[in-house]
């Protein structure tokens, strides 16, 4: 969602954005961290000519490795942002929406954030899912809706795990131990981070176990310009929490412990390191903040301010950034850096498991969870593996699916389905032959009963002769069936046919009607007429050989 | 013929115990599950009797839904589940989930608690209930079965109160609960899209009314209750713990802190304390402007209102008292009413409707001495108010979402008969659609007629579009198929389609007939002039001469020869398939007329 600015404002797009509540209301903070922090550090000039192809090819690395450096655009600012989230429209899980009367889009728990979705998109005959940052663990959010993936017929899974082989349990525990080792050595510790996801789970885990480590002395500091808004938003949405959260507030007590930690004063957030957080500051603490990139934000200064001190340690748990580039400019570093990289969303393992229970047609994935990630190329369990193959798309790739669409929902009005004639074909199978007015409005299409035939207006224009010419788009139905020869001509006979004929042929027959110079050939899939130009004669004969046949 | 049939067991014709049934496309539905205020006998609980004298609750009901927590709506919970017996679902919004059994709590305490009723449900019972709650979130589908469905929409009458669609395949009923369609200081409107169902259950409580704008009355409360604070009085406000309480606070709140006032404002019972923290934890329900500043500051922590003790209602001074219940029929509001009622400095003000037979009702109603238990007499001195704070849609309001909903039929509940007969004329002139009024027991019958849904090939609705996007589409346009129905499952093909699926052999039948023409040219001349002429007529059609020299219109084969006996004559063969018939038998009468002289 980070990128919506992008689309809404500057391509001219004009459509809906549809969005959860929560969605919209914690990007907007984190979107309103970014230009925050962006905007303390105003440039007041950018290099732009080193983008230029043959210019970056010369540049040293990593410069030189840096892809598709022509569409780096500039950060947007807090109006941009307002604009955009003003066009999203605000959905519920398991909500239907219609879009145009073709599709129906739903969105469902993804179970990795609040408020996070996957969608399906489905016509009345086909199924299309897309699964994004999924997450099968019990964090705080809704667990994730597997049942209504089921029956896909084409599913788009992505946004798997960053870090397929660190188990976001483990990365828990060594986050506290590593936290409190530190602490009670006297040292600080950073913990780099966004101001909404893990950072509940990790104020959970901290407000369990401070009081058996020890730590209850231990200040806690929040330190992010929506670091407040963050913490309150997160108390107000237990609709789209786990049960067990949703359960607290019936009591009715706020879903999570970090109300009380704030309470108790153990925990306190600052909107930066100006103002009241200079004077409330203590040693040695916990300091939460951002940006994880360690490129910019409050995280600078602390950087800055612990990193000579060997006490002191450094807690990587965002997945987004390597550690060691994030760290690369702060060189020579005393301080310890821990790596407990904290991300819940699918691995490998459980995509499998997934793809097992919710059984798509065919699986459609970006190109890297096709094959082992580069630097561990033997690990062939981290990739997709399925059946069939999944299909890998690329950037600005387009992907045919193999898949055809055969129906569309057509509604009878109840007046037409009374007329209806069914005839049994087959034991179970009946048909009938409908010929109806087809009317289609908001690409909902409705069968009517056909008018009845106008009433001739009395003659008060003068017909043309092109009037008289009969429109060819009258269908008439289509025939089946074959013509018993006997039967036929004695049917020929019963009306007053006589002197007829029979010859064979290879194929059928030909019964000639010698009076009238009429010949008619009878084989087994047609029957020809041939006969002089005698019109009453040839519809005679017509609708005696229709008595034969089928109509469809 | 499918039908809608709905009873109510509540609420016909009556405000109080809502419960409501309906049956739509052969599953039942229970609306609501109230209790009336008014009676303290068997008519507090609706007639379930009517169900279960054909068998058990959970085999007739498909599911229970629950609009909203008051107990008009919601009161008779525990009694139908657990004492009558019903074990399926029960639909509710969160809010309505969390706060309804406190609510339940409150009302059997004070049944059997102070008035020692026997036999009624228990504690326990009201949680067993609850068990068999399904939270709904809004606008969520809820599949309730393979073919049952149900929806909620913002109601806005209390935290957490919904209106309901419930649709079974084409058809499909809304019931609105309690609604309220002018956003007030902590709930925004309710809002319905135009889903266009076969029949509208509305309430009708304020069916006749039409209600000033709010600012006025919030402006002639605030006078009021300023006005006997200053000469020393007290004011008594009745309420419901929840809904009016709140926005009254809200108001009294921001006023108090504007005028800087010092008289105490009390808030009674400790349910409404907890109360205000289930509406800090719902932020999502309220409106916009709460929504918006929460954060920087949560409208529902109040600083000038604090919690109540009973002894300061002997206290001298002036005072402002918010206590429940809300129609004086129980409770500490009837304490402190008593109290008071004897001096006419003091005011009550009711900012909600009442219910017949309740202490507020009477003295609404002009009665100045009361009757209390015991055969005492009460003389009211005090000064009595009424304001409409309850968040019922006036008759403005109820026309506004007959108007969103688009309904085919409305069927009016909760509210009084009289005032309804007028609504529902009202209803019926303007939107021309049919309006019911049941009495309780009495059942409406709809008769419906849902279009039947089949699947059509995209080949063949895609032929058809396209000729429909031909300059002549205006003219309704035939479609022809087959429909093939194997089991449940109904498809629309093309005829080809539909033949070559069945393994049958299309039969096809053609006509060849001869035209003799009086010419004495060649043939290939003749053939020509044959296509010009006919190009000449039929400028709609594609007539073309072939390298052969046949000549085709659409696909009509004509061909010349000479005649075996009679040179100047030529034969014209024609020959077309049956489903050419019209074209083919035009072409040959008018060949027949001879061509025209070539000029």
């Amino acid at each position: 969602m980070m990128a919506l600015p992008y689309i809404t404002e500057h391509t001219g797009f004009t459509g809906t954005v549809y969005a959860t509540e929560p969605t919209v209301q914690i990007g907007r903070l984190l979107m309103e961290e970014l230009v925050n922090f962006i905007e303390r550090v105003p440039k007041a000039q950018s290099a732009s000519l080193w983008k230029n192809k043959d210019t970056q090819r010369l540049l040293p690395s990593p410069l030189k490795d840096a892809v598709e450096v022509s569409t780096w655009r500039r950060c947007y600012t807090m109006q941009e942002v307002n604009s955009a989230l003003s066009k999203i429209q605000l959905v519920g899980y398991s909500q239907k929406i219609e879009l145009f009367g073709a599709v129906q889009v739903t969105p469902l728990s993804s179970g990795y954030a609040l408020g996070s979705s996957n969608w399906i998109i489905q016509s009345h005959y086909e199924k299309v899912s897309y699964v994004s940052g999924s997450s099968l663990l019990t964090t705080h959010p809704q667990p994730m809706d597997q049942a209504s993936l089921k029956n896909s017929d084409v599913l788009i899974l992505t946004g798997l795990t960053q870090i397929p082989t660190a188990n976001p349990d483990g990365m828990v525990g060594e986050f506290c131990s590593n936290l409190a080792l530190t602490v009670r050595n006297g040292g600080n510790v950073l913990v780099p981070c966004y101001p909404s996801g893990v950072i509940y789970d990790l104020l959970e885990c901290l407000y369990q176990y401070i009081d058996s480590a020890g730590l209850s002395s231990i200040p806690f500091y929040f330190i992010s310009p929506v670091a407040n808004s963050s913490l309150e938003f997160s108390q107000i949405f237990a609709e789209w929490l786990c049960h067990n959260k949703q359960t607290k507030v019936y009591l009715p007590e706020p879903p999570f412990p970090h109300a009380e930690l704030i309470q108790t004063n153990k925990l306190k957030h600052y909107p930066s390191i100006h103002g009241d957080f200079s004077n409330d500051f203590r040693q040695p603490c916990v300091v939460f903040t951002g940006h994880p990139s360690l490129r910019f934000g409050d995280v600078v200064h602390f950087m800055e301010l612990w990193g000579k001190s060997s006490l002191n340690t450094v807690i990587f748990t965002e997945p987004d950034f390597s550690y060691l580039e994030a760290l690369a400019p702060y060189q020579p570093l005393a301080m310890k850096c821990i790596y407990c990289p904290i991300d819940t969303r699918l691995n490998f393992i459980q995509v499998s498991k997934l793809l097992k229970e919710v059984q798509p047609l065919h699986v459609v994935c970006p190109e890297q969870y096709t094959q082992p990630p580069p630097a561990q190329s033997h690990r062939v369990d981290l990739m997709i593996d399925c059946q069939p193959p999944a299909m890998s798309y690329r950037r600005a790739e387009v992907l045919a699916l193999p898949f055809r669409r055969r129906y569309e929902k057509i509604e009878i009005m109840p007046e037409l389905a009374d007329s209806l004639v069914p005839m049994e074909i087959k034991p179970g199978i009946s048909l009938a032959t409908v010929s109806a007015v087809l009317h289609t409005k908001d690409n909902k299409h409705v069968l009517q009963p056909p008018p009845r035939p106008a009433q001739p207006t009395g003659g008060k224009k003068r017909k043309r002769p092109s009037d008289d010419i009969p429109d060819c788009k009258v269908l008439k139905p289509l025939l089946s069936g074959s013509i018993p020869v006997e039967q036929f001509v004695q049917t020929l006979e019963k009306h007053g046919f006589s002197d007829i004929k029979v010859e064979d042929t290879a194929k059928g027959h030909i019964v000639l009607l010698q009076e009238a110079e009429t010949l008619i050939q009878i084989e087994e899939d047609s029957t020809h007429i041939i006969c002089d130009n005698d019109e009453v004669l040839r519809v005679r004969l017509r609708d005696l050989v229709l008595k034969f046949l089928q109509k469809f | 013929m499918p039908e809608i049939r709905v009873t109510p067991l509540g609420a016909g014709q009556d405000v109080g115990r809502s419960c409501i049934l309906v049956s739509i496309g052969g599953k039942n539905v229970m609306l609501d599950c109230g209790m009336h205020m008014g009676f303290s006998d068997d008519r507090r609980f609706p007639d379930f009797s009517y169900i279960t004298r054909n068998g058990r609750l959970t085999d007739f009901l498909d599911c229970v839904i629950i609009s909203h927590f008051h107990l008009d709506h919601c009161g008779a919970l525990p009694y139908f589940s657990e004492m009558v017996g019903y074990d399926g679902p029960i639909y509710m919004t969160q809010p309505t989930q969390a706060i309804c059994p406190i609510l339940l709590e409150d009302y059997r305490k004070i049944a059997v608690d102070k008035k020692g009723e026997a036999n009624f449900f228990t504690s326990q019972m009201i949680k067993d209930c609850m068990k068999k709650v399904v939270a709904v979130h809004l606008h969520q589908t809820v599949q309730v079965d393979d073919e049952l469905e149900i929806k909620a929409y913002y109601a806005g009458h209390v935290l957490g109160a919904a209106m309901f669609q419930i649709k079974v395949g084409s058809e499909s009923v809304v019931y609105t609960g309690d609604y309220n369609m002018t956003p007030d200081r902590h709930l925004g409107a309710a809002w319905i899209d135009k889903c266009r169902p076969n029949l509208l259950i509305t309430e009708s409580t304020y069916a006749t009314t039409i209600r000033d704008s709010k600012r006025c009355r919030e402006r002639d409360f605030l006078k009021k209750v300023h006005e006997t604070v200053e000469r020393g009085g007290k004011v008594l406000i009745p309420v419901f713990a929840l809904g009016r309480a709140q926005e009254l606070c809200i108001l009294l709140e921001t006023f108090w802190e504007r005028m800087d006032l010092k008289a105490p404002i009390y808030f009674s019972t400790g349910l409404t304390e907890k109360a205000n923290h289930y509406y800090k934890l719902f932020i999502p329900w309220t409106n916009q402007k709460i929504r918006k500043t929460f954060v920087q500051r949560n409208m529902f922590e109040f600083k000038h209102i604090k919690a109540f003790d009973r002894a300061f209602a002997d206290s001298p001074g002036p005072m402002v008292v918010f206590a429940t219940p809300g129609m004086l029929h129980a409770g500490q509001s009837l304490q402190i009413f008593r109290k008071w009622a004897g001096s006419e400095r003091n005011m009550v003000i009711m900012p909600g409707y009442c219910v017949q037979g309740t202490v507020g009702h009477k003295i609404l109603s002009g009665q100045r001495k009361l009757e209390m238990e015991g055969r005492q007499v009460l003389e009211v001195k005090m000064q009595v108010e009424y304001m409409s704070f309850s968040a019922h849609a006036d008759a403005k309001g109820i026309m506004q979402l007959v108007g969103q909903a688009e309904p085919e039929n409305v069927l009016l509940v909760h509210g009084e008969a009289k005032k309804m007969e007028f609504l529902k004329q009202k209803i019926e002139q303007e939107f021309r659609v049919s309006c019911y009024m049941p009495a309780n027991g009495e059942t409406v019958t709809l008769s419906t007629s849902p279009s039947i849904p089949v699947g059509i090939s995209l080949g063949l609705l895609k032929r058809e579009m396209a000729q429909g996007l031909l300059p002549d589409a205006k003219k309704p346009r035939l479609l022809h198929g087959t429909l093939i129905m194997k089991d449940s499952n109904f498809r629309l093909v093309s005829s080809e389609q539909a033949l070559k699926e069945l393994g049958l052999a299309e039969h096809q039948l053609r006509f060849t007939c001869r035209v003799h023409l009086h010419d004495t040219r060649k043939e290939q001349e003749t053939a020509l002039r044959v296509y010009s002429h006919l190009k000449s007529v039929l400028k709609d059609h594609c007539v073309q001469h072939l390298p052969d020299g046949s000549v085709t219109v659409e696909s009509i084969l004509i061909q010349a020869a000479a005649h075996s006996e009679d040179p100047s004559t030529k034969v014209l063969l024609v020959s077309w398939t049956y489903q050419d018939e019209e074209l083919g038998s035009y072409l040959t009468s008018l060949l027949k007329k001879g061509l025209p002289q070539a000029s």
